[in-house]
C-alpha cells in the first residue's frame, strides 16, 4: 500500500478506485451488521460468491458486504445497485434465484420484495418502502456503499476529502467557524455546540491535548453508534482527525464497549489502514499535521459513558464520574483539555466540511441542524434504525416511518432520550424532535434511543423499571443519586403490588426535586425524568394503583388475577396441561370445565395465551374484583 | 500566593487561590456541615450535606463547598432555605446516622426504610486506607444501590491490626468488620 503524501495523492487514488468499481455496474450489498449477521447473512454471502462464481458473473457483478441497514428486524437485508432493489429475509436458499432471475434476467423475486400491510402490494425499491420514504439518510445511507472493512471503498466514494481539505486549505480557526455556522450539536445526549466545545479545548495553552470518541451507548436497546463505527468507521475517523486538527491534539482515544465485538474489530482494521496509506501518523498528508490514535475497551455500565468517569477508565482508574467544577474540556484525561464527542457527532462532520456550513444549516429546525439517528422499537410496526432531519414531529416518525401501532392497539406513549428520559402522551405528538422541544415538555433527546408503547403498558411499571436500571447502573457514590434511587424504587416497588399510599406521589416528587439538584452528576440529576414525566402525564394510573389497587393496564402482577369463564370454557384442558405450577384443575359436575387456584397461581399469563382463540375463556381481571366477590 | 475576595453569608474575606469554599468558611468561624469530608484527604463531594448556594455572573447554584475553589468576587450562602431542604433530607436519607445534625436541622424522624447496614458509604477509610495508609485494603465492591465495603482477604490480616481509619468511620462498619475479616 503506498503512503499517501500528498493531496494530489489521495484524488488519484481515488480516481483509479473509482475507475475500478465503474467497471462493475451492478454490486449486490449484504448487510452485514449485528442483526443480519445473526440472521446467517454470512451463509448468504458465501452463496453468492457460489454462484456468481458458478454463473461466470464476478467481472459483471460486484459483491460487498456492508454495514447495518438499519431495517434489522427484517434481515438478512440484500440490496442489488444500482436500481437498489431490496430483498427482505434472503436466505441461502434464494441466493440461486436472486442470481438467475435478477442478476441474469433482470426481473424480481417477487416473494422476498417488502409487501406492504394495507394494499398487498409488493415494493421493489428500497427507497420505496415506507420505512425509508420519509427518512433523511445523510449518515447512514453510506453504510451500503462501503464495505467498512475496506478503505478504499470509503476514499472511493469521496472520504478523506475533507480531510485533505481541512489540513491543506484550511487553519483551525477556519474549521471550527464552520462547524459553529452549521450549528452542530452534540448527539451523545446534551446537545452542547461542539464548535464551542472545540474552540474552548483549543484555547487553553497545553500540550499534550486529547480527543476522545464516545462509543459506549450505554441506553439499553439502542444501537445507532454501533451501527455506524461498524457499518462505516471511517466517516467516525475522519471527523476525529479533524477534531484533533481544530483543537491541536496529537493523541486521541476511540472509547468503546466491550460488547461490541464488530465494532471494535471495524475500528481497529480502520486504525491499521490508515497507518499503511499514511492517514494518521507523522505529517499527514505532508500538511505537517500529526496524530494517532488507540481503542479503548469499556467495561459497558451505563455510567461510563458519562464524561468524567469516561476519562477515568482510560487512565486506569474505576470508571466512576469525578469531581468537574472545571470543564473536561480545560482540565480532562490526566488533567490535560480533552475533547469528547458521541459516535455519531464525528460522523457528520466531513459532511458539513465537504458541503458547506450552508448545506448543512438547511437540514433541520433552527436550533437543532442536521438529522438525528433514532432507534425505533417497542409496540411499533416498522422497528430499526431511522434517520430524520430533526424537527419532524414525533406522529410522523411512529407513524409514517414506523407504520403506527400493531395489532390494532392504541398509542399510549412514546419513551424519548434513554432510561433518564421521559415519556410523552398521545397530545404531545406533534411537537417536532429537536434537542430543546423535548427538553421543555420533560423529555430530552438523549442518545436516541425512542421506545414506542401501547395500551397494554402500564406507566408506573415504566417508571418503575427505569428507576431500578438507573439504581444500578449508578455508580453509587453520592448520597441523593444512591439513597434516593433506592428510596424511590422502593416506592414504586410497593404501588405496584398494591401497597401503594396516600402521599407516595408527593414524596416522589419530593425525591425527584432533591435528586435533579443535589445529585453529584448528570446521571442523578436526570434519573427523576421517568418518574416526574408519568406523573405530570398519567397521574390517574398512579392513583389508580394506590387507591383502587387496580393496575387500569392490566401489567402488574400483585394486581391481576386470571379466571376461567365457566360458562366459555369447553374442557379442552390445554391450560392446565400448560400451567408451569398445576394451579388449573378440572371442576367436578356435568360438563368438564377447569378452575384458576388463586393461591397457586403464579399469574405468568401463559392459559391465557394457550386458551383457543374461539374459546377465550380465560380472562384477566383486577385482583381486587376477586376480593370483592370472595 | 495570589489571594482572592469574597463574600461568605454576608461576611467580606480573602483567601488564597485554591482554598475551598469550606476552607474559606472556616476560617472565618462559619461550619459547613459535613460526612464525607477529611481535612487530611483528597476531597471527595459524595455526601453532599456540604452544598451551598453561590452567586457569581449573576447565576445561582448549589456547589458542593468541599470542592469547589473560590474565585474572585463569588458571593456563598451556607445556610438558605434551599440548601437546608436538602441536608434535611439527606439527614432523613442516612437515618439514624446524623442524629446529631438532625436536632439542629428540626429532623424528628425518617420518612424512609432505613438502610441495611450501618454504612454510609462515606469513603472515608477507604480513602484513607488508599492516600495515607496506602495498602488498599478496603474498597467498594459494585455499583448503584448494590455498592457495599469489602475488605481485600488477602490484606484482612494487616487491617485487622492497623485500626488506624476507625477514628474515621461515620457509620461504623469498618470498626465492626476489619477485626471479622481476619
Ligand atoms: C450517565 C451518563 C451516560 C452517558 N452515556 C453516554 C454514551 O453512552 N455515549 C455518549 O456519546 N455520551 C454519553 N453521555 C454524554 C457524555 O457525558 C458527553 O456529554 C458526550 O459524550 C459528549 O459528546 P457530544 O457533545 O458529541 O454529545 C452520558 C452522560 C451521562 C450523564
Ligand atoms: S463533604 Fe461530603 S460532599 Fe462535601
Amino acid at each position: 500500500m503506498p503512503r499517501l503524501k500528498s493531496p494530489d495523492d489521495l484524488y488519484e487514488l481515488r480516481e483509479k478506485l473509482k475507475q475500478e468499481r465503474d467497471q462493475r455496474h451492478t454490486c449486490v450489498t449484504i448487510c452485514s451488521g449485528t442483526g443480519c449477521i445473526a440472521c446467517r447473512s454470512q451463509d448468504v454471502v458465501a452463496e453468492f460468491e457460489r454462484e456468481m462464481a458458478e454463473k461466470g458473473l464476478e467481472d459483471k457483478v460486484a459483491l460487498r458486504r456492508t454495514g447495518c441497514y438499519g431495517l434489522c428486524e427484517r434481515g438478512p437485508i440484500v440490496v442489488i445497485l444500482p436500481e437498489r432493489i431490496c430483498y427482505l429475509g434472503t436466505k441461502a436458499e434464494d441466493v440461486s434465484e436472486i442470481v438467475s432471475e435478477t442478476l441474469v434476467k433482470g426481473r424480481h423475486v417477487d416473494r422476498l420484495l417488502y409487501e406492504d400491510v394495507e394494499t398487498g402490494q409488493r415494493i421493489v425499491r428500497l427507497d420505496d418502502i415506507p420505512f425509508y420514504r420519509k427518512q433523511e439518510r445523510l449518515l447512514l445511507e453510506a453504510n451500503s456503499l462501503v464495505d467498512p472493512k475496506r478503505i478504499e471503498d470509503y476514499i472511493a466514494i469521496g472520504g478523506y476529502s475533507a480531510l485533505a481539505k481541512v489540513l491543506l486549505e484550511m487553519n483551525a480557526e477556519a474549521v471550527i467557524e464552520e462547524i459553529e455556522k452549521a450549528g452542530l450539536r452534540g448527539r451523545g445526549g446534551g446537545g452542547f455546540p461542539v464548535g464551542s466545545k472545540w474552540r474552548t479545548t483549543r484555547d487553553v495553552p497545553s500540550d499534550p491535548k486529547y480527543i476522545i470518541v464516545n462509543a459506549d451507548e450505554g441506553d439499553p436497546g439502542a444501537y445507532m453508534d454501533r451501527s455506524i463505527l461498524e457499518g462505516n468507521p471511517h466517516s467516525v475517523l475522519e471527523g476525529l482527525i479533524i477534531g484533533a486538527f481544530a483543537i491541536g491534539s496529537q493523541k486521541g482515544y476511540v472509547y468503546v464497549r466491550q460488547e461490541y465485538p464488530l465494532a471494535v474489530e471495524n475500528t481497529e482494521i480502520a486504525i491499521k489502514q490508515l497507518e499503511e496509506y499514511g492517514l494518521i501518523g507523522k505529517d499527514i498528508l505532508g500538511s505537517g499535521f500529526s496524530f494517532t490514535v488507540d481503542i479503548q475497551r469499556g467495561a459497558g455500565a451505563f455510567v461510563s459513558g458519562e464524561s468524567s468517569a469516561l476519562m477515568s477508565a482510560i487512565e486506569g482508574k474505576v470508571g466512576e464520574p469525578r469531581l468537574k467544577y472545571v470543564h473536561t474540556a480545560v482540565k480532562g484525561l490526566w488533567d490535560k483539555p480533552t475533547c469528547l464527542n458521541n459516535v455519531e457527532t464525528f460522523a457528520n462532520v466531513p459532511l458539513i466540511i465537504n458541503n458547506g456550513s450552508d448545506w448543512y444549516g438547511r437540514i433541520g429546525s433552527d436550533n437543532s441542524k442536521g438529522t438525528k439517528i433514532f432507534s425505533l422499537v417497542g409496540k411499533v410496526n416498522n422497528t430499526g434504525l431511522v434517520e430524520i432531519p430533526m424537527g419532524m414531529s414525533l406522529r410522523e416518525i411512529v407513524y409514517d416511518i414506523g407504520g403506527g401501532i400493531p395489532n390494532g392497539k392504541k398509542f399510549k406513549a412514546v419513551q424519548t432520550g434513554g432510561p433518564s428520559g421521559g415519556v410523552l402522551p398521545e397530545g404531545m405528538l406533534d411537537i417536532p424532535v429537536d434537542f430543546d422541544r423535548l427538553e421543555k415538555v420533560g423529555s430530552m433527546m438523549g442518545s436516541g434511543g425512542m421506545i414506542v408503547m401501547d395500551e397494554d403498558t402500564c406507566m408506573v411499571d415504566t417508571a418503575r423499571y427505569y428507576t431500578d436500571f438507573l439504581a444500578h447502573e449508578s455508580c453509587g457514590k453520592c448520597v441523593p443519586c444512591r439513597e434516593g434511587l433506592r428510596q424511590m424504587l422502593r416506592i414504586l416497588d410497593n404501588i405496584t403490588s398494591g401497597k401503594g399510599r396516600e402521599g407516595d406521589i408527593e414524596l416522589l416528587e419530593e425525591l425527584s426535586e432533591f435528586l435533579q439538584e443535589a445529585a453529584f452528576c448528570a446521571l442523578g440529576s436526570t434519573a427523576p425524568n421517568p418518574v416526574l414525566s408519568t406523573i405530570a402525564h398519567f397521574r390517574d394510573e398512579y392513583d389508580a394503583h394506590i387507591r383502587d389497587k387496580r393496575c387500569p393496564s392490566g401489567v402488574c402482577k400483585d394486581l391481576i388475577a386470571y379466571q376461567i369463564d365457566a360458562e366459555a370454557c369447553i374442557g379442552c384442558g390445554t391450560c392446565a396441561r400448560n400451567c408451569p405450577v398445576d394451579a388449573i384443575s378440572e371442576v367436578e359436575g356435568e360438563n368438564t370445565v377447569y378452575e384458576i387456584d388463586q393461591g397457586k397461581c403464579i399469574k405468568c399469563g401463559n392459559c391465557i395465551d394457550v386458551c383457543p382463540p374461539k374459546v377465550e375463556a380465560v380472562v384477566k381481571i383486577s385482583s381486587s374484583v376477586l376480593l370483592e366477590s370472595a | 500566593m495570589k489571594m482572592l475576595k469574597l463574600q461568605i453569608d454576608g461576611q467580606e474575606l480573602q483567601a488564597q487561590k485554591g482554598t475551598t469554599i469550606l476552607q474559606a468558611a472556616k476560617s472565618i468561624g462559619i461550619d459547613i456541615p459535613t460526612l464525607c469530608h477529611s481535612e487530611n484527604l483528597k476531597p471527595y463531594g459524595a455526601c453532599r450535606l456540604c452544598m451551598v448556594e453561590i452567586t457569581k455572573d449573576e447565576r445561582t447554584r448549589l456547589v458542593a463547598s468541599c470542592v469547589y475553589e473560590i474565585e474572585d468576587g463569588l458571593v456563598v450562602k451556607t445556610n438558605t432555605e434551599r440548601v437546608k431542604k436538602i441536608r434535611r433530607m439527606i439527614i432523613e436519607l442516612l437515618w439514624p446516622s446524623l442524629t446529631g445534625l438532625a436536632k439542629e436541622y428540626d429532623v424528628a424522624s425518617s420518612r424512609f426504610w432505613p438502610k441495611e447496614t450501618e454504612c454510609n458509604l462515606c469513603g472515608l477509610c477507604v480513602r484513607y486506607c488508599s492516600e495515607i495508609r496506602k495498602l488498599d485494603a478496603v474498597y467498594f465492591k459494585g455499583r448503584g444501590i448494590d455498592r457495599e465495603l469489602a475488605i481485600v482477604p488477602e490484606l484482612a490480616r494487616e487491617c485487622a491490626f492497623c485500626h488506624q481509619c476507625h477514628e474515621l468511620c461515620t457509620g461504623g462498619w469498618i470498626v465492626y468488620h476489619s477485626d471479622q475479616a481476619f
